[in-house]
């Protein structure tokens, strides 16, 4: 043990610690890191005076700026309020048909409209509302649920065949899948929802089909194939196809009954937003 | 003093002492408040344990790692409240052995996707993402809908967390392949008997589209449609002063 002996090249006291001949120094700590250490306690010290800190008995100190990101983030949300100013209260009061008649109040409708779509809808309609295979299509002028301003306010707050009370409920059956009509029967019902979109089908197919028709499905799709808005049955004699047009995807819809869910909104979205909605979606789709 | 560390570091008995004790400090002040404080122990309305399928789900949901891509936790912060709903509430992961709040959003965070899409988009995105979101960097897990649930163990699954404090009673061991199979069953008798154990808000659906298996699709497709969903907001008042922390 050499505790305090002192290296001659530098003057520096050595810790004493020995490795085959090299011995090593026992500097201070750098001035400016100890000063910032020192800084830094200080800094501690000031902030369990500002900022909630110390956990007692029966509680926990509040510190003297009352800091809580709950409390922040409710005046947070009261700010954004604010900052919709007029026309966000306007359009919590206003009617469809106001806010239809108002191009200022339509014009902000439309771009929280717009946000709103893009985060909750976008995903299955698509960014730009065209939908998908088993998704409706926004953009058009065809509505399974009817497409005035209430009907699609409404279709957004009560959902579609989700369970949920109230929801816009309505089941094709499976008729294949569930053996209520043969494999035969349902190739000339096939090619009858050929013939009723005016394209070229097997003419003895379409005579066979035509009183299954209209004993199975003229009940919700009309004797017509014209369907109904208020059952959710799909026109069949347009050309927009919600499960796909080709006879695979026709036949495929009949054997399994395919019904798409869309989700209940008025449990997650506030009454505002989905009038928003409602506007941005009847107004793209140069609703009825 | 500047030459008593020196004892501590020469003699490891003493150096163990001081870490003990240092670390007992430590443990005291920042671990211990957990166990006792009232506000750190929220009292919610509609919490309850993972049904076994659901807890399935959630194994699944681990194995795969989602959670290095999505949280489970919105935070109090406006854009967040706006975009993904009420601020994350520490009861919503009581049950959570380990909690999913997870650190890292390359997807969006999942703590209240319960109820926001179908079970038909579920199945749809979890197979093939772009097919749904052309946008998506998710990988697809198609697998998990061809891939049959392997629940023989689910009954000690549930024990194991009732080991580390979630409340299961036996009864809800005793028969939790029973309350699996009938969630996953809409047209299941057994459904009756999970609903009186779990409260009549379980789904009980075909998650998969698939009636004839429960796969690991039945199982991640009930877990994600229950997220978030099980809190009562109308009977949790945010702004009240015991909330208010």
């Amino acid at each position: 043990m050499s505790e305090h002996e002192v290296d001659e090249a530098t003057g520096v006291e050595t810790t004493g610690h020995e490795w085959d001949g090299i011995r090593e120094l026992d500097n201070p700590l750098p001035r400016w890191w100890l000063w910032t250490w020192y800084a830094s306690i200080a800094a501690a010290v000031v902030y369990w005076v500002l900022m909630p800190a110390w956990p007692g008995l029966h509680g926990y100190t509040k510190g003297i700026l009352h800091q809580s990101d709950r409390v922040a983030v409710v005046g947070k949300l009261q700010e954004l309020k604010t900052l919709r100013g007029v026309q966000g209260a306007k359009l919590a009061n206003a009617s469809l048909e106001q806010i239809e008649h108002d191009p200022e109040l339509q014009a902000y409708a439309l771009a929280a409209g717009q946000a709103v779509f893009g985060d909750n809808c976008a995903t299955c309609h698509g960014t730009g509302g065209t939908g998908g295979k088993g998704y409706a299509n926004l953009r058009d002028d065809v509505w399974l649920w009817g497409g005035t301003l209430e009907d699609i306010q409404h279709t957004i707050i009560v959902g579609v065949r989700t369970g949920e009370p109230g929801a816009r409920d309505t089941k094709m059956p499976a008729f294949g899948r569930d053996q209520m009509l043969t494999s035969a029967q349902i190739d000339d019902l096939t090619e009858y929802v050929v013939a009723l979109s005016r394209r070229r089908a097997n003419p003895a197919a379409v005579t066979r089909a035509t009183q299954v028709f209209a004993d199975q499905c003229a009940a919700c799709h009309g004797p017509e194939g014209k369907g109904d808005q208020t059952k959710g049955a799909p026109n069949l004699t347009d050309s927009e196809w919600l499960y796909g047009s080709a006879r695979s995807d026709i036949r495929g819809q009949i054997w399994n009954g395919r019904g798409g869910v869309m989700p209940t909104w008025g449990k997650r979205l506030d009454p505002e937003t989905i009038k928003a909605l409602a506007v941005y979606v009847h107004v793209n789709a140069g609703g009825q | 003093m500047w030459k008593h560390h020196a004892k501590f570091e020469r003699h490891s008995l003493v150096l163990l002492i001081g870490i003990l004790v240092a670390v007992a400090i430590g443990g005291l002040v920042e671990i211990s408040p957990l166990f006792y404080l009232e506000s750190t122990i929220e009292k919610v309305q509609g919490m309850r344990p993972y049904t076994p399928l659901e807890l399935a789900g959630r194994d699944v949901y681990i194995r795969e790692g989602c959670y290095l891509c999505h949280s489970q936790m919105i935070r109090p912060l406006r854009d967040e409240v706006e975009r993904y709903g009420h601020y994350s509430l520490a009861a919503e992961s009581m049950y959570d052995h380990p909690f999913q709040w997870g650190s890292k959003r390359t997807g969006p965070d999942l703590a209240r996707v319960g109820g926001k899409y179908s079970d038909d988009w579920h199945r749809q995105h979890l197979a093939d993402p772009r097919a749904v979101v052309p946008e998506s960097v998710m990988p697809p897990y198609a697998f998990l809908a061809k891939k049959d649930l392997d629940y023989r163990d689910i009954a000690q699954r549930l024990e194991t967390q009732r080991k580390v404090g979630v409340p299961y009673t036996k009864d809800e061991v005793a028969h939790a392949v029973d309350d699996l199979e009938a969630q996953a069953d809409p047209f299941d008798s057994r459904g009756t008997a999970l609903k009186k154990r779990y409260g009549g808000k379980v789904a009980q659906r075909d998650f998969d589209g698939n009636p004839e298996r429960v796969t690991d699709m039945d199982a991640l497709v009930a877990y994600l449609q229950m997220l978030g969903t099980l809190v009562d907001f109308k009977t949790y008042h945010a702004e009240a002063p015991e909330n208010q922390r």
